[in-house]
């Protein structure tokens, strides 16, 4: 139990995939203009990697990896296939973006209402991608994919949030011209990433 | 008149060189952030980044184009997720063969090339609508661009955080008795995100007709 708080608690404060990875920047600073729309992104960034994280963990193991192919016949014993992972991920991904925003069309069309272009666009974050492609290479097991696709998808939605909370303050001061916009998002940024920086050591 | 010897008309020149300082994909398209952060501690994986990405942006903008008339509407986006994908998988393998140690250290973000704005943004935006020859030269031009802003950034990053450039010495530092106190702060994450800021208000404030209003 305590591996996975531990696993949990780095990924969402230690190893945040946008402050410390810079990861699904592009969102990260296109959808941070409002607290509202951040709220919305994160929740659906969580939801999807929650969903995608695991599902290509499976994948690995039962398809990819080395010997992966076992269950099929043993004669496929010697097959390593794990080089095929960027095209299976990226599958996954679209696919089950996809099915989400179906499904949260036809339960919960508030939600989607909210949510409205960003749930398709998270099939090319590189959040979702870059959470699969950790997993992979830190070889996490099925039970920790499933803690690291909830805290790292978590941490991306806390930092957006708090992004975002800083941003609707920032239309207030009075920033030069030239860095008006984009330039003051990155410096907020960078000083939030140095406050991030403080949990590092935390060891539970 | 031109010195490379090719047929290059003045639009071919356009998509060639515009995006290298213009229409920067990083300053002025803001894409391709992500990576562009966090591979700029060292020239060499800035450089080695640099190269892959112009590579899969021109070859993929190549391919995209030559399909173009051919891909329905509704499925594009799953047929440049492949292509580039695919083109992405070859420079993994083939990073894992020649540089295996500076690849552990790229570590995920060369597999983040297919998620790179960038090469969606140019094959969606612009080898969609054009020939081949011509998505071919933007390709390479946003590459282009892309690899100037990494080296600027890592440039700064290495020399001023380990007093090095390329991983020779530049700057003798004082534990290995030289003068040189260096900044650590450069190569921890925070700096790539205040040296992006900072070249984008550089860039601004030389054209000041990429500010924004609000």
């Amino acid at each position: 139990m305590e591996h996975f708080l531990n696993l949990a608690v780095r990924s969402i404060f230690l190893e945040n995939m946008a402050l410390a990875y810079f990861l699904g920047m592009c969102s990260f600073l296109a959808c941070s203009k409002k607290v509202e729309t951040a709220i919305g992104l994160g929740v659906a960034v969580v939801f999807v990697q929650v969903l995608t994280v695991p599902l290509n963990n499976l994948m690995l193991r039962y398809l990819l990896g080395e010997g992966a192919l076992a269950w099929i016949s043993p004669a496929l014993k010697e097959i390593n296939l794990s080089f095929l992972s960027f095209i299976l991920f990226i599958g996954t991904i679209a696919a089950a973006t996809q099915i989400v925003e179906m499904a949260v069309d036809r339960y919960a069309p508030k939600l989607y209402a909210t949510l409205g272009v960003f749930l398709p666009l998270i099939a090319v974050n590189c959040v979702i991608l870059g959470g699969s492609l950790f997993m992979q290479e830190r070889d996490y097991s099925f039970a920790e994919s499933v803690v690291f696709g909830f805290g790292s998808g978590l941490g991306f939605a806390i930092a957006i949030i708090a992004l975002a909370a800083i941003r609707e303050k920032l239309v207030y001061s009075n920033v030069p011209d030239g860095l008006r916009g984009l330039g003051i998002t990155f410096i907020s940024a960078g000083l939030m990433s140095l406050a991030f920086m403080m949990f590092s050591g935390i060891q539970l | 008149m031109n010195g490379i010897g090719l047929p290059l008309t003045k639009q071919d020149r356009a998509a060639l060189l515009d995006p290298v300082i213009v229409n920067n994909p990083i300053g002025v398209q803001v894409l391709g952030i992500c990576s562009a952060l966090a591979v700029t501690t060292r020239m060499d994986k800035a450089i080695v980044m640099g190269i892959g990405v112009t590579l899969v942006v021109a070859l993929a903008n190549l391919a995209v184009s030559l399909v173009r008339n051919y891909t329905p509407g509704s499925i594009r986006i799953i047929v440049q997720l492949s292509i580039i994908a695919s083109l992405v998988i070859v420079f993994d393998q083939v990073l894992k063969a020649t540089l295996y140690e500076l690849s552990l250290e790229l570590s995920v973000f060369v597999g983040l090339i297919i998620t790179n704005c960038i090469v969606m943004g140019r094959a969606e935006g612009f080898a969609m609508q054009n020939g081949p020859q011509r998505s071919l030269l933007d390709g390479i031009g946003n590459g282009l661009g892309y690899t100037l802003v990494l080296l600027l950034v890592a440039f700064s990053r290495e020399l001023l955080g380990a007093g090095k450039v390329f991983g020779f010495t530049v700057l003798p530092l004082t534990k290995d008795g030289g003068w040189y106190v260096p900044n650590g702060l450069m190569l921890l994450a925070p700096s790539a995100l205040f040296m992006i800021g900072l070249l984008v208000w550089a860039l601004r404030t030389w054209k000041p007709q990429l500010q924004e209003k609000d």
